[in-house]
């Protein structure tokens, strides 16, 4: 930051809006992208006189977040009305958790500029999502807006962050390692785009070296890195303008404009802060044991921190690169079990990074919708090893693999990929390979060395590539030097 | 005695958007600094062997499925809102 008279105070509330196949509090199937208002029902519409009843599924893995980062769970916890008035949510109140949310008092531990950094989760609760609101598109009526329901009741996990982040930087980092966490437990998409992984992000400025917190704004409903960092880093800017030059700051809701990198006041909701939360008297309290709790803590899979250190450790891979496989889970496990089927860590991962990522970006992939299987990739490592292919060809038989889904050998097999080593084969190409190169053939005899590497070249091409390499170096220089 | 002012009555009426004229206003004030009163009497009570509760029903952990099932037919749904197009429920425009 470039005025360093201040520090910068950051927390996140991020939301995640989870995989169950049905709704919060009714059998509505969850859904995106389908036609408006085609998965509601008079519970999500808020009809009078409805019972609401809570989605097993989405309890579940509610605990299984509040366990994975680190919170103590409510041992009775409970649902609560906030209250406001809004055309996307019907009810004219949102179910959520205020007095006995699911958990408290937890942390993520995230790498932020080589170090651990440590941000403390005020509390993680489960909540209704609302409705779509769309404007003017629908008719070109530019004095309507549209509704769309079928989100409506849409279970949402909210994680809310102390204002422990210094920076936009470190927000963004911890964000992801957020998302990481919720990948890896299976709870939800994070998929962005669809908003189903969403954050508003609070932000204050103080000056250094005071322990109180100064006036914060609020950026809402932001759904990608980038546009949070650009606001972020935009509103750190216009907040210590304003304190420089003696104004105060407006606790507000701003929205940040992408396409003109600048933050504005929201007119929005007046008097909204006043919600008046009181218990939601159509759910009962759920409680959860501790030995439920340890269950479900014994049942969580290895974390991403934990993954990436033991993958340093176990398969003696560099940091950098422990990082690139353990970005997602569906990564992590991919290399995990090409590692442990190839017992060849190092070439996993490069194969991993390299060629098969070029693929995967080329064709707009992700790791688990490849056919390139890790039996696949791990037989291809051993066709190089066992001198089958030479690392040339395998590099020209993963992309058909890519394409076929057929494993390696097979492959190789079918279109004649093995590599020559038979000794005889190899010397019948060579001698034809000096007879018509004699100049160069003599350049060697001279004792010109580097004209070797051209006869070497005109074998591969005459095999297609296929001779081994090592043995056509090693005949060619006896026959050239018994000459 | 009143327990409510008659600005608490208009801010809580703004914001169940209802509007009120000063007699009305005075009206409610009375009303519901009566009925705060009433129940204000459980203050009196000793509860202090009375284990808090949240809910008054003897029941716990009442869950669903997570099971998906036809939703409603949304012509029937659009059917109860005062306006719709398009598939949408129509409303006057929302400021964003």
């Amino acid at each position: 930051m470039s005025n360093s008279n201040y520090e910068t105070v950051i927390g996140l509330e991020i939301h995640a809006e989870l995989n169950t196949r049905s709704k919060l509090f009714c059998n509505c199937e969850v859904a995106f992208g389908t036609d408006a208002n085609t998965r509601t029902c008079p519970i999500c519409l808020g009809m009078p006189g409805v019972l609401p009843v809570l989605n097993e599924r989405a309890f579940e893995f509610a605990l299984r977040a509040a366990v994975a980062l680190n919170c103590e769970i409510s041992p009775a916890c409970s649902f609560d009305r906030k209250n406001y008035f809004y055309p996307d949510l019907p009810k004219g109140y949102q179910i959520s958790q205020k007095y006995a949310p699911l958990g408290r008092n937890g942390y993520v531990d995230f790498e932020f500029e080589g170090e651990t950094h440590r941000t403390r989760v005020h509390q993680i609760h489960l909540e209704e999502d609302a409705g779509k609101l769309v404007h003017a598109d629908v008719t070109g009526n530019v004095n309507r807006s549209y509704v769309d329901l079928n989100r409506a009741c849409v279970p949402l996990l909210e994680i809310v962050s102390e204002p422990d982040l210094r920076s936009p930087d470190e927000a963004i980092a911890y964000w992801r390692a957020v998302k990481e966490i919720i990948e890896y437990i299976d709870i939800s998409d994070c998929n962005m785009e669809e908003g189903s992984f969403r954050c508003d992000a609070n932000i204050s400025l103080r000056p250094i070296g005071s322990n109180e917190f100064g006036t914060r704004t609020e950026l809402k409903n932001k759904n990608s890195f980038q546009h949070v960092l650009a606001a972020l880093n935009y509103e750190e800017k216009r907040q210590a303008r304003i304190l420089d030059e003696g104004g105060e700051i407006h606790q507000e809701t701003l929205l940040f404009d992408l396409d003109t990198g600048r933050t504005s006041p929201m007119r929005s909701k007046e008097e909204a802060h006043d919600y008046r939360y009181f218990p939601e008297p159509d759910l009962v309290r759920t409680n959860v044991s501790p030995d439920r709790i340890e269950k479900i803590r014994t049942a969580l899979p290895e974390l991403p921190a934990a993954r990436r250190e033991r993958f340093v450790t176990e398969f003696q891979i560099p940091e950098y690169v422990a990082e690139f496989l353990t970005a997602t889970r569906q990564m992590a496990d991919y290399f995990d079990e090409t590692a442990r089927l190839s017992n060849d860590p190092k070439a996993s991962s490069n194969w991993i990074m390299g060629d098969l990522s070029g693929l995967l970006n080329s064709a707009g992939l992700q790791i688990q919708d490849t056919e390139v299987t890790p039996i696949h990739l791990s037989e291809l490592i051993g066709l190089i090893k066992e001198g089958t292919i030479s690392g040339k060809i395998a590099k020209s038989v993963l992309p058909e693999v890519f394409e076929t889904g057929k494993s390696p050998r097979q492959m190789v097999e079918e279109k004649g990929l093995a590599q020559i080593s038979d000794s005889s084969a190899i010397e019948t190409v060579i001698d034809q390979v000096i007879a018509e190169n004699s100049g160069s053939a003599q350049d060697v005899r001279d004792g010109k060395k580097k004209a070797i590497g051209f006869l070497v070249g005109q074998v591969m091409r005459a095999t297609k590539g296929k001779a081994n390499p090592q043995m056509v170096n090693q005949i060619l220089r006896q026959k050239l030097e018994s000459s | 005695m009143s327990t409510i002012t008659p600005e608490e009555v208009e801010h809580v009426a703004n914001l169940a958007r209802l509007e009120f004229n000063e007699e009305e206003i005075a009206e409610f004030t009375h009303q519901l600094g009566r009925i705060l009163d009433y129940i204000g009497k459980l203050n009196e009570l000793d509860t202090t062997d009375v284990p808090p509760t949240s809910h008054v029903l003897p029941l716990h952990n009442v869950q669903k499925a997570d099971d998906a099932h036809p939703s409603y037919d949304r012509a029937v749904v659009l059917d109860t809102a005062p306006s719709a197009e398009e598939g949408y429920f129509e409303v006057p425009k929302v400021i964003e």
